[in-house]
């Protein structure tokens, strides 16, 4: 599995070129324009990263993250969310770092084939860090009002979390 | 909605440490942040940089062409508006490739162009339009085929069956992203009826 997620990313790379190289293109004069482009990107992304990154740092070191998670028990539960899960719903759409700091606690305390871990695991692969994508997106591409993307997408990470939790009970449990 | 949403979490976070006693844990790790925004945009913005050249080969050896007939009869069904074979149109496909192949990196900078297309085409660049935001949902959630990072984490801590939660996230994708694009669908069209002037926009999306 490792090996062929290893070999992909060489392989699509030699491909391109490959196809480039036959079809006439300037290698090397083609690839200095995209990184300059990628460049470019990057200066305009980092001010949200920055924002971003300030606001998990303190949403986790307050205990908030804590607080909130116990605060939502009751509401997680009718949705059929077991409590252990819920810090990595909350941090999931915000800090992909963190959700997997999280992900990485619950299969060392429950174990990976428990249904606990087996429902971390199945949201860690369904589901995206919403907020870093749509602040990545945004600044990246100069938006200053993003309209309903935030709402929308959280419709979908709910969505994701609650058909995990179902997808696990009804196909591998 | 962002801007409310970031005071929100700061004014929460603030009054929780100062209930639990941890400001000055607070005060520090605001004080790290911007190191650590640093390291996290040399860490992704190498692999932009180095997907963007990669991008800009393809592109100009005509590669995405092949992709975007691919994608062509979801891209108009999804996107209204968009044109076949125009930078925006590849530049999509490129972005909804890399993200099934779970390459998040090369995915970044493709849908960047694409959402600068599509912001290129409005009367007004800085309001995001409905197509820019169906992207930006379609990104927010996991289209990926293999979820890799899960499945060797797994490993790591001992599963005897690392790929047994395949089914069960195909099945919680399909059903978050089409939630998401209904969502989408139905928040532009109540969008749109407030503000009839924003549907000349729509229609001008085109590029």
């Amino acid at each position: 599995m490792s090996f062929l997620s290893s070999f992909m990313i060489p392989f699509l790379i030699c491909l391109i070129f490959a196809y480039a190289l036959t079809h006439k293109v300037d290698l090397v004069s083609a690839f200095s324009t995209g990184v300059c482009d990628g460049l470019k990107i990057v200066l305009n992304m980092f001010p949200a990263l920055l924002l971003l990154t300030l606001t998990i740092s303190a949403f986790r070191s307050s205990g908030a993250l804590q607080l909130l998670s116990r605060a939502l028990e009751t509401p997680a539960a009718a949705l059929g969310i077991p409590s252990p899960i819920l810090p990595l719903t909350l941090l999931r759409p915000l800090s992909g770092s963190g959700a997997l700091v999280v992900f990485e606690d619950i299969l060392t305390q429950y174990g990976p084939d428990s249904l606990i871990g087996k429902i971390a695991s199945v949201m860690m692969g369904s589901t995206e860090t919403t907020f870093y994508t749509i602040a990545l997106y945004c600044s990246a591409a100069n938006i200053k009002k993003s309209r309903y993307a935030v709402p929308a997408s959280l419709c979908a990470d709910l969505m994701g979390f609650c058909a995990s939790v179902l997808a696990v009970k009804l196909l591998i449990n | 909605m962002l801007n409310f949403l970031i005071l929100l979490i700061l004014m929460f976070s603030l009054v929780t440490a100062l209930f639990n006693g941890k400001m000055d844990l607070l005060c520090n790790q605001l004080l790290d942040s911007p190191q650590k925004a640093v390291e996290l945009t040399v860490t992704v913005g190498c692999s932009i940089c180095l997907w963007s050249g990669v991008m800009e080969v393809a592109r100009q050896s005509g590669l995405l062409r092949f992709l975007s007939k691919f994608f062509s009869p979801i891209l108009s069904l999804l996107f209204p508006g968009i044109k076949k074979d125009s930078p925006a149109a590849q530049a999509v496909c490129l972005n909804l490739a890399a993200n099934l192949l779970g390459l998040g990196a090369a995915a970044a900078p493709a849908g960047i162009c694409a959402v600068s297309q599509f912001q290129r085409a409005c009367l007004d660049p800085s309001v995001a339009s409905d197509n820019s935001i169906l992207l930006i949902l379609l990104n927010t959630a996991s289209l990926q085929l293999i979820p890799t990072t899960a499945a060797i984490l797994r490993l790591q801590a001992g599963s005897a069956a690392p790929m047994e939660i395949l089914p069960a996230v195909w099945m919680a994708s399909v059903l978050s992203v089409t939630t998401g694009i209904i969502a989408a669908k139905g928040m532009a069209h109540i969008a749109n009826a407030k503000l009839p002037s924003h549907s000349k926009i729509i229609r001008r999306e085109n590029a």
